[in-house]
Parts: C-alpha cells; sequence; structure tokens
C-alpha cells in the first residue's frame, strides 16, 4: 500500500474505533462527569478521524461516510486496544490514558510530517489531543493513589491492557519508506517517546509499570486481524446506514 | 429535554403542613412572590415549597439521565458521521442538564447520591414517557425534536418560577435546547421527505410515539385539582393543559405540513382555537408510571448498573476528612 494511505488508516480507524467506545459510555459513568467527558474525547477522535478521512479522499479513496460504515472487519487496520469492549472504568480509563499519550507523542510528530495536509491536521488535533492527556492523568493519579481497592483495579487494569497497547506499535511494510520520507518519525521512535511519557505519570502513583521488554505485543490490527469484538461493532454502526443503502442520511 | 415538569405525584392534600408554618413569615414568602422576587437557597421558604421543588427539580434531573438512554442507543447506530456527532453531542447535553440541575436541586438540601439512590430504588420518577421503547433510529428522532419541544414549553414557562436556583439552570438548559428543536426538527422533515423506507420509519415511529407524547404533560387539570397553591408560589408556572395546547398548537401544523399524519381522528383545531383531541389512556399512563411500562425495569437496571459499577470511583475520590457543603447557587 502506498505508504501515506498506510498511515492514513491506521491513523483515522483507531481514532473511529476508540471513539465509538468512549461514546459507549453515555449514562454509564461512575459520576455524571465522566459521561460528559468521555462523550467530548468521543466528540473529538470522531472529529479527527473524519478529518483523516478526508485526507483519504482527496486521494481517491471512497467518500468518508462509505469507507467508516460500510468495511468489514479484515479492512479495519485500527490496533486491537481501541476495538475493546468498554468493560469496567478502571479499563477504560487506563485504555484511554496508555492510547492518548501514544496519541499527542504521535500528532506531535505528525505536526512536522513532510506531507503537508496531514501536518495541518495534525497541529490542530494535536491541541485537542492534550486535553484528553489532561484529563487522563488527573484521574490515573487520583484513582491510581487512592483506596486500595482502587490501586489493586488499576494494576491489574495497567497489567492486563499493556500488551494491547504496545500493539499500537506495530509496523507494517511501509514503515522504512514512511520515515525515510519524513512522514512520520516511526513507530519505534514513538514507543521510546511514550514510555518515558506514562512512566513519568506512573511515577507519582503507587501503581507500578512492568517491565515491557517481557510483555508480548498484541498484533495484528495493522493487517486487518482483529479481536471477535471489531465486527459486532461495525455491525451496530452500520445498523441504520445500511438499511437503505440509496438513501440520504 | 427532557422534563415534563407537572410533577407526577403533587401532593393530594396541597394544604398539609401549611399550619405549621410561621403565618408573618409566610405572608412575607407570598408577598416577596408575588412581587415577583426570586427565592434564593438561604432564604426562609415553607417545607412544602421545598420539597415540591426539590421532587420537581430532582424529577427533571432524572428525566434527563435516564432519557439519555435511549437516545444513547442510537449513538452507535447513527447513520453517518454528521449524524453521530450531532446525536452524540445533543445527547451529551442533556447528561449535562442533569449535572445543572442535580446542583439546582441540591441547593435545597439534598444531596445527588440521595437523589440517585431514590431513582434507582424507585422512590422517585422520571419522565414517563422514557419507559416506552425506541426501537428505530426514526425513534430518536422524533424524541429529539417532539419531546425536546415539549419540554421546552414546560421549561419557557418555569424558568419564570419563583425559586432562583431552578431558574438560572432552566434559563441555560432553555439556550440548548433550542438547538436541540433544531436538531430533531432537521432529522425528522429530512427522514420524511427521504426515500419511502425512511418516510415509512418516520411515520410509524410517529405513530407510536404519538399517545405519550399526549401524556407527556400530566393527567388534565380536570384530574388534578391541588395545583392551586403551586401556582400561587410559582412552582408550577403552567397549568398541564395550557402545556399541552400550546404545544398542540406550535407543533400540529409543523408536523402536518411535512406530510406526515397523526393516529388521531379527532385532532383538530375548533373555532374558538382550542385543539381537541382523543382522550389519553389515563388509565395506562398510571400504570407505566407506578412501574408496569414496557421499558421501566430496563432503564432503572441500567442507572442501577452504572451506580454499581461506578461504585468503587466514588468511594475513592472520597477525601475521608472532607464534609458535604451545600452548593448555594
Amino acid at each position: 500500500m502506498d505508504p501515506k494511505l498506510d498511515l492514513l488508516y491506521r491513523l483515522a480507524d483507531d481514532q473511529l474505533i476508540l471513539g465509538h467506545r468512549n461514546s459507549e459510555w453515555n449514562g454509564l459513568g461512575p459520576i455524571l462527569e465522566e459521561d460528559i467527558a468521555f462523550s467530548s474525547m468521543a466528540q473529538d477522535k470522531l472529529g479527527h478521524s473524519l478529518q483523516l478521512y478526508m485526507l483519504l479522499h482527496e486521494l481517491g479513496e471512497a467518500e468518508p461516510d462509505t469507507v467508516a460504515f460500510t468495511r468489514n472487519t479484515p479492512q479495519f487496520h485500527c490496533c486491537q486496544l481501541t476495538e475493546l469492549p468498554i468493560g469496567e472504568y478502571d479499563f477504560s480509563l487506563i485504555r484511554h490514558f496508555l492510547f492518548d499519550h501514544a496519541e499527542l507523542l504521535r500528532f506531535e510528530a505528525l505536526a512536522d510530517s513532510s506531507y503537508e495536509p496531514l501536518a495541518l491536521v495534525a497541529r490542530k488535533v494535536k491541541g485537542e489531543l492534550k486535553y484528553h492527556v489532561l484529563h487522563a492523568n488527573t484521574w490515573v493519579k487520583r484513582l491510581g493513589t487512592a483506596t486500595e481497592e482502587a490501586i489493586t483495579r488499576m494494576q491489574a487494569a495497567l497489567e492486563f491492557t499493556l500488551p494491547y497497547a504496545l500493539g499500537i506499535f506495530e509496523t507494517t511494510e511501509a514503515e522504512p519508506e514512511i520515515i525515510s520520507s519524513g512522514l512520520f518519525i516511526g513507530e519505534m521512535e514513538l514507543q521510546r517517546r511514550w514510555e518515558e511519557s506514562i512512566s513519568k505519570v506512573l511515577a507519582q502513583t503507587a501503581l507500578t509499570l512492568p517491565d515491557l521488554r517481557l510483555l508480548t505485543p498484541v498484533s495484528g490490527g495493522r493487517y486487518g486481524q482483529h479481536t471477535e469484538h471489531l465486527q459486532p461493532l461495525l455491525d451496530e454502526m452500520a445498523e441504520v446506514f445500511r438499511l437503505d443503502p440509496t438513501a440520504d442520511w | 429535554m427532557y422534563g415534563s415538569a407537572s410533577t407526577h405525584d403533587i401532593p393530594t392534600q396541597a394544604t398539609t403542613g401549611l399550619e405549621n408554618e410561621d403565618p408573618i413569615l409566610l405572608a412575607e414568602f407570598e408577598a416577596r412572590i408575588a412581587r415577583g422576587e426570586k427565592i434564593e437557597p438561604t432564604d426562609w421558604m415553607p417545607q412544602l415549597y421545598r420539597k415540591q421543588l426539590t421532587r420537581m427539580i430532582e424529577q427533571h434531573a432524572h428525566s434527563e439521565i435516564i432519557g439519555s438512554l435511549p437516545e444513547g442507543t442510537w449513538i452507535t447506530r447513527a447513520p453517518g458521521f454528521r449524524r453521530k456527532m450531532a446525536q452524540m453531542a445533543k445527547v451529551q447535553d442533556e447528561v449535562g442538564h442533569a449535572q445543572l440541575l442535580y446542583s439546582a436541586a441540591e441547593t435545597l438540601g439534598k444531596t445527588r447520591e440521595q437523589m440517585l439512590s431514590d431513582l434507582v430504588n424507585g422512590k422517585s420518577k422520571y419522565s414517563n414517557v422514557f419507559n416506552y421503547p425506541t426501537p428505530t433510529w426514526a425513534d430518536s428522532n422524533v424524541i429529539s425534536w417532539l419531546i425536546d419541544a415539549g419540554a421546552i414549553v414546560n421549561q419557557m414557562a418555569n424558568a419564570k418560577g419563583s425559586y432562583g436556583p431552578y431558574c438560572r439552570a432552566l434559563d441555560r438548559i432553555c439556550a440548548e435546547e433550542a438547538f436541540h428543536l433544531k436538531y430533531g426538527h432537521d432529522a425528522v422533515v429530512h427522514m420524511a421527505t427521504g426515500t419511502p423506507i425512511q418516510r415509512k420509519m418516520m411515520q410509524e415511529a410517529l405513530n407510536r410515539w404519538w399517545p405519550a407524547i399526549m401524556t407527556f404533560f400530566g393527567p388534565s387539570d380536570k384530574m388534578s385539582t391541588h395545583t392551586e397553591i403551586l401556582m400561587r408560589w410559582k412552582v408550577k408556572m403552567a397549568t398541564n393543559d395550557a402545556c399541552r395546547q400550546q404545544f398542540l398548537d406550535m407543533y400540529v401544523p409543523k408536523i402536518w405540513e411535512i406530510g406526515l399524519t397523526l393516529p388521531d381522528a379527532n385532532l383538530r383545531k375548533n373555532e374558538d382555537g382550542v385543539w381537541e383531541f382523543s382522550e389519553p389512556d389515563w388509565e395506562d399512563f398510571k400504570r407505566v408510571i407506578n412501574g408496569d411500562g414496557p421499558c421501566n425495569a430496563e432503564r432503572i437496571a441500567v442507572r442501577r448498573a452504572a451506580e454499581e459499577n461506578g461504585a468503587w470511583v466514588r468511594r475513592a475520590m472520597q477525601q475521608p476528612k472532607a464534609q458535604y457543603v451545600r452548593p448555594l447557587a
């Protein structure tokens, strides 16, 4: 695949799928303020994915609605972390923390991309992601230093989620060209920055970051290999859209 | 959305308790309200006023979070980016309204935790319309337009009421509701003028929702005769029937204009400008409000699960030395 398309699909699909998952917190948050916060982040992420799908459309791919609402599992390039069900708040919070730290660093780097339309989008997106990270850090620090119950839950969620989070950095065949053409700094450098970034926050809590070298990343997402959770999500997302494919909704 | 501020259990003996109030303070309180002054949290107020307002604001707040459930279901199914983002923002507003309203109710002395606990234990009510199902995207559009429209009729009236914190919350809520109305109207018109499948979906959804919409403002005034003191205290600003008439006058023409029909052969405006309609099934209304509707159990179960699953977070957030402070506005 063309390196630009390869990169854009991964970015856009991550944002779309996690945005969709975040929106599922409506009515279910531990406090109303968290329903609202997750909804805000979901709206941002959906907006980010739309901008990225529009870049893809400019490069000759189908309309954003068609791309988002009509593909099936093997055609998605999101990492598996994003597609897991929301679970309980501890998991969703840790996923949000691990993903958005990577995402902020990613879009900060993309602001200097040699592909100018992407750099322009990234400059706007990174400003919004800053608040997602602020939100995640606030809660991780608070719950990660609170009751024994909270710390135990957060630690378990962290250990469960980390192998999936490492899947964020799975590379494709296009990686060497993505780096050499200046499109993006590459996943390995991003992961290095991410580890530094999450370590700093976790150091301010009672949580322990396991040795990441000992973990096996859950990969495959970038190649269209997904968990059993993605297709039901896509079916639900397209449920109305597919009722009348000729309609303008 | 979503509150039909017609409280569902107006006391059958509205004067109970007044005999224990200081007559001088009571007279002063009533004079202030008559002059159009706002009552603030630290001001003297009769127990009945406090109780009734707490119940009303609390029910309104509950209606916002329970109402966000049937519409929220359609966030993950909304067709296309534009609808998905708008639906999300709209429902998020409703949860924000709940947040505002719980704060307003807290100024009267009841904590949010107590209110939510009463909600999941069935002690306090929410707008009865949310005990009905929303099986299609079009049902969600009907709620966004017509339930929100009904709520605006109610809330615009109540924003002129006597209790300061509630009025200020309602002013902010109404400003957002005005957008919801445009959103809902746009969605309904879009479907009603779309493909045959879309038009059919919309007509069926409207047929399903119409009986519930007709009960939205609460029982006929003929049936609830105890609202006089609440009107005098500006807790309730318009009667149920007046609100219903205003709603019909504003929205039935708009519904007919886009080629949709309403499932009531008797619905028409008479020569005096009064809308006539088939009397809603108030026995069914009572049955549903008392817990036996198609979705009561499901709505409460979802809310209860949210409360239970999130309890550890709230426990962790509590500071051992912190004391509960009632908000002032």
